[in-house]
Formats: structure tokens, C-alpha cells, sequence
């Protein structure tokens, strides 16, 4: 006989299963779509077929694929790197050195978080373009390093940092920044990984504003590659479904390799 | 705290504080002077009358256009996305599900794909010729010109948006739950609740301020919408769903740029994510 505790579940997985049907299915969608012609990708083929080595070819001779990846790697790599140690020390500071004022500026800049993009992209675009960065993947860089999200979850988890260690640290004549270095860093790991996993998906992944700033074909991302890809009048379905494949993998890469750092920073940020 | 400790905290925090100050005040200031100026190119000077570039706005049809669309996405998407994330962030809650890392990574993914690539995915699957309208054939349903009609445009454009931003809700409604009472919901149980008597009157109201939190990251996100926008519908047919960053781009950066004009459009943005984050935050600040 089954259980009623289990006839009560029933709806609950049916649910889950539908909703899971829905999410999975575009991403199979392209990586399916990625191994067809365009033909086959149109005639709505749900299977794997044998097309992956000609959309490649394809792909490779119609689009500068690799310099594409090198902007988007750099971008990412580059504001992933700069972001962690600008926003670490950051919170850092807030927590460990907390005073009044402090806390005034913190509220300041978590203003920031309320200034849509769209309000200073304009005047952003006219300084770079004063400076003669238009086209350098710095301009994309420089604005992305330091952001109220980062730092408000670095200085919650510097909550837990123990005040005894610090000041053992400093009885043995350790320097503010060593303690930092030393100490601090090699215990947040936790938290580095998931403040690292939301900035390099949202710095893979941006696409307005490197749209604006980068002008030449040259320093295209890859958002950007696969975006022109398919303004043209003629669409092979089975390359884009490649390239789209291609600029989502890292991404979801980083992602599924940290989720469990990701949702652990999440509760740690909202708590 | 010695003096020299404080010293080297503020130290600690400058680098951040003044790229933020730089990044995001200055411009921000910076957007509203030329909002009120006119001109082309580097060739600016201040509008006759001043807010020349925003009674301009109120004329201008395609941003009326653009302004309805936004809220259009807002008001129908936003509550569904929510009222879903909270529904599966409670099956996933429920200690004696099977698989949970599976369903929550397979629910999650979405979130860690690109805006523009999913964007064109979906503008794949709902091509007139594509596997949409073959499956919809199967059920003898004639083929439906999903991205060329306004109502379908934006269908389309809504169910994009919540595929991408259901699960990412999820997250944090999930981290909202762990600081919800479980002796709350086993004292309904007891009083002889229903599933979704203890859900709606136990749980929710203790996940008020994720729901605010979540709510104003929406807007927020909502009334900046571009990726999909660009690349789904490009804004079609006509501009039947075209969003107001995206009429932003047009006029700033294409054909003939408009700097001014566009940090107008720009401010009428902040000044409705201001609006509407102040009005989330009232309402859910007032004690029931």
C-alpha cells in the first residue's frame, strides 16, 4: 500500500519535475543544436548529431573566435582578481577598524547600489573617451573592481573573524597588512570563492557596456560575437547554437564547480 | 580605538570608497548637467528652457512606448517570478525530499547563462519556422508569428525573463528560510493546517524581508532591461517591446548620438527606480 505521506508529496515533485522539464530544456536545446545543421536545428531535431566539426570549421572561419575569448577571459580574469582584493580589504576595514563614520560611508555607498547603470554610462563613456580608452578592455574593467554588494559581503563575513586571533597577531608584532594577508585570507576562503563565482558571471557575461566601449571588431567579447552573429540576414542556426555554447560555458563552468560557495555567501550576505 | 588603528582602516577602505565615488556619484551628478544641455557630439550648451530635453520626452511616443513596455514586464512578471521562487524554494526547503542538489542545480542553472545567449536561444526556439511551432503543429495548432506580433513579442520576452531569473530568486529565498522558525510550522501542523494554510499565513510572512529584498532587485533589474530586449525581439515589432534602456542606447549611441537627450531618458530611469524602491520599502516596512 502506499503510504499516504507520500501520495501528499506527489504534487510537490510534479512540480519540481515541470519546472525542472522547463529549465533544462533550452540548455539542452543549444547544446543539441550546436551538434546540427541549421536545417536540423529548425526541423526542431532533439538529438545529437554529426554537424559539430563543420558548425566549428564554420564558426572559426567566419568569426575571430579566439581574440573574442581572450577580451572576455581578460575582462572576467582581470575585474574577478581586482574586485577581490579591492573589495576584501574594503570589508575588511569596515569590520576590523569599525567606527562611526565608517559606518556613515558604508551607508553612502550602498547607495550606489541604487544608481541604475543607465544613469551614468553617458558621462562614463565621455571621460574613457577623454582618456583615449575607447576600445581598451580596461575601459570595461576599471568600472566593475569596486561595488557595495562585494564589500557589504566581505564585512558580514568578517563578522565571524576572531577578534582574539588579531590581537595575538599584533602581540607578535605582525603588521596591519600582514594580519590581512596571512591571516585573514587564508581563513575567508569561503567567501572569497563566492564573491569570486558572482563576479566573474557577471563580468563574463556584461554586455551593454563593453557594447558602448568597445568599438572595434577587434576587441569584441564574446556576448558581443555571438550578438552579431545573429543581426545578419542569414541565421545558420547550428553555428550560433555553437557559439552560444561557447560563450556560456565558463561561466556556468565557475558556476556549478562553486555553487555550494555561492549560496553559502548568499545566506551569509542576508542573515 | 587608537588612533593609528583607525587610520589604517580608513586606509583600508579608500581604494573602494573613492573608485565607487568616481564610478558611480560623479557621473551620476555629471548625467544630470547634461540632461540639460543640447547639442551634438563634444558641441554642448545649455537647452532654452532648461528641461528642454524633458518636455521633449513627454512628446516623444516612442519612449511612451517604451515606458508602458517596461511596466508591462514589470507588473506581470516580477509577481509571477516571485510567487514561483517562493514555491519552489519551499518544495526544496522540505527536509524529506529526495535529490535537492539536483532539483536546485537543474533550477539554478539558467542564472549562470548568459542574458545574450539565452536571448538567443529563445529567439531559436520561437523562430517562425522553429521548434515552438513544430511542437504547437503536433497538437494541430497553425504556426504563430511568436516574434512579430507585439502581444507574443513580449510573451516571449516575459517567459525568457523568468526562465533566467526564477531560480536565481530561489537562492535567496532558500537563505531566507533558514531563518524561518521550523516550530512555527510544526505548531500550524498541529492546529490541523493545511500545506498551504502553513505557507501562506507561517511561512511568507516571515520571508517579508527577502520578499521586499527580492522584489527591489527585480524592479530594479527590470527597469534596466537591454540584453533581451536587443537581442530577442530587437525591440520589435516596431517598438512594441523594445525597453527604455534600450531606446537609451538608440538615442546616445546610434545614428545620430544625442548625449543630452539621452541623460534625460537616463534620469526619468533613476528617478523611477528611486520612486518605486521607496515605495517597496514603505509598504513593506508597515506592521500588519
Amino acid at each position: 500500500m502506499i503510504k499516504k505521506s507520500t501520495l501528499r508529496a506527489v504534487p510537490g515533485y510534479a512540480f519540481l519535475g515541470i519546472w525542472t522539464l522547463f529549465s533544462l530544456f533550452p540548455l539542452y536545446f543549444m547544446v543539441v543544436g550546436s551538434t546540427n545543421t541549421s536545417q536540423d536545428v529548425l526541423g526542431s531535431r532533439l538529438i545529437p548529431g554529426g554537424a559539430l566539426f563543420e558548425n566549428a570549421v564554420k564558426l572559426f572561419k567566419a568569426q575571430d573566435v579566439g581574440a573574442a575569448l581572450f577580451s572576455s577571459f581578460f575582462i572576467a580574469v582581470g575585474t574577478t582578481v581586482l574586485a577581490l582584493i579591492i573589495c576584501s580589504v574594503a570589508g575588511y576595514g569596515f569590520e576590523v577598524y569599525h567606527s562611526k563614520g565608517k559606518d556613515r560611508v558604508m551607508g553612502v555607498l550602498l547607495l550606489a547600489m541604487m544608481i541604475p547603470f543607465a544613469a551614468t554610462m553617458i558621462p562614463l563613456f565621455q571621460v574613457f573617451a577623454k582618456l583615449g580608452m575607447v576600445n581598451s578592455l580596461w575601459a570595461v574593467v576599471i568600472p566593475a573592481i569596486s561595488t557595495p554588494l562585494l564589500i557589504l559581503l566581505f564585512r558580514q563575513s568578517s563578522r565571524a573573524f576572531p577578534s582574539e586571533i588579531l590581537e595575538a597577531a599584533r602581540m607578535d608584532g605582525l603588521n596591519e597588512l600582514s594580519i590581512f594577508a596571512r591571516i585573514y585570507v587564508p581563513t575567508m576562503k569561503a567567501t572569497f570563492a563566492a564573491a569570486g563565482v558572482i563576479t566573474f558571471m557577471t563580468a563574463w557575461n556584461n554586455f551593454l557596456w563593453p557594447r558602448v566601449i568597445l568599438i572595434k571588431n577587434e576587441v569584441q567579447t564574446m556576448p558581443m560575437l555571438i550578438s552579431n552573429l545573429s543581426a545578419g540576414y542569414v541565421t545558420d542556426y547550428g553555428v550560433l547554437m555553437l557559439a552560444v555554447l561557447i560563450a556560456s560555458l565558463p561561466a556556468m563552468v565557475v558556476f556549478l564547480v562553486l555553487q555550494r560557495a555561492f549560496a553559502n555567501g548568499i545566506v551569509g550576505a542576508i542573515k | 580605538m587608537d588612533r593609528r588603528l583607525n587610520l589604517t582602516g580608513w586606509a583600508f577602505l579608500a581604494p573602494a570608497a573613492i573608485l565607487i565615488v568616481l564610478v558611480n556619484f560623479v557621473p551620476m551628478i555629471q548625467a544630470f548637467i547634461l540632461s540639460l544641455q543640447t547639442g551634438r557630439g563634444a558641441n554642448l550648451s545649455f537647452a532654452d528652457p532648461l528641461w528642454y530635453n524633458y518636455q521633449r520626452l513627454f512628446g516623444d511616443e516612442i519612449f511612451k512606448q517604451t515606458l508602458v513596455n517596461t511596466f508591462i514586464y514589470l507588473i506581470i512578471q516580477v509577481p509571477i517570478m516571485l510567487i514561483l521562487a517562493m514555491i519552489l524554494a519551499n518544495l526544496l526547503n522540505n527536509p524529506n525530499l529526495k535529490a535537492k542538489a539536483f532539483w536546485r542545480t537543474a533550477i539554478f542553472l539558467p542564472a549562470a547563462v548568459s542574458l545574450v545567449s539565452y536571448s538567443l536561444v529563445f529567439r531559436t526556439i520561437f523562430a517562425n519556422d522553429g521548434f515552438m511551432n513544430d511542437f504547437l503543429a503536433l497538437f494541430s495548432v497553425p504556426p504563430v508569428n511568436w516574434l512579430g506580433e507585439p502581444e507574443t513579442a513580449r510573451f516571449v520576452l516575459i517567459l525568457g525573463l523568468l526562465w533566467r531569473w526564477t531560480g536565481y530568486n530561489m537562492i535567496f529565498f532558500l537563505a531566507g528560510l533558514q531563518n524561518v522558525d521550523r516550530s512555527t510550522i510544526e505548531a500550524a501542523r498541529i492546529d490541523g493546517a493545511n500545506s498551504f494554510q502553513t505557507f501562506w499565513r507561517v511561512t511568507v510572512p516571515q520571508l517579508k524581508p527577502i520578499i521586499l529584498l527580492t522584489a527591489i532587485l527585480s524592479t530594479n533589474g527590470t527597469l534596466q532591461l537591454f540584453d533581451e530586449s536587443w537581442n530577442l525581439t530587437k525591440g520589435g515589432p516596431a517598438y512594441a517591446s523594445m525597453s527604455m534602456s534600450h531606446y537609451l542606447y538608440e538615442v546616445s549611441f546610434q545614428r545620430n548620438p544625442n548625449f543630452g537627450y539621452g541623460a534625460a531618458l537616463s534620469y526619468v530611469i533613476l528617478i523611477l527606480v528611486a520612486v518605486l524602491a521607496f515605495i517597496q520599502l514603505r509598504v513593506g516596512d508597515k506592521r500588519d
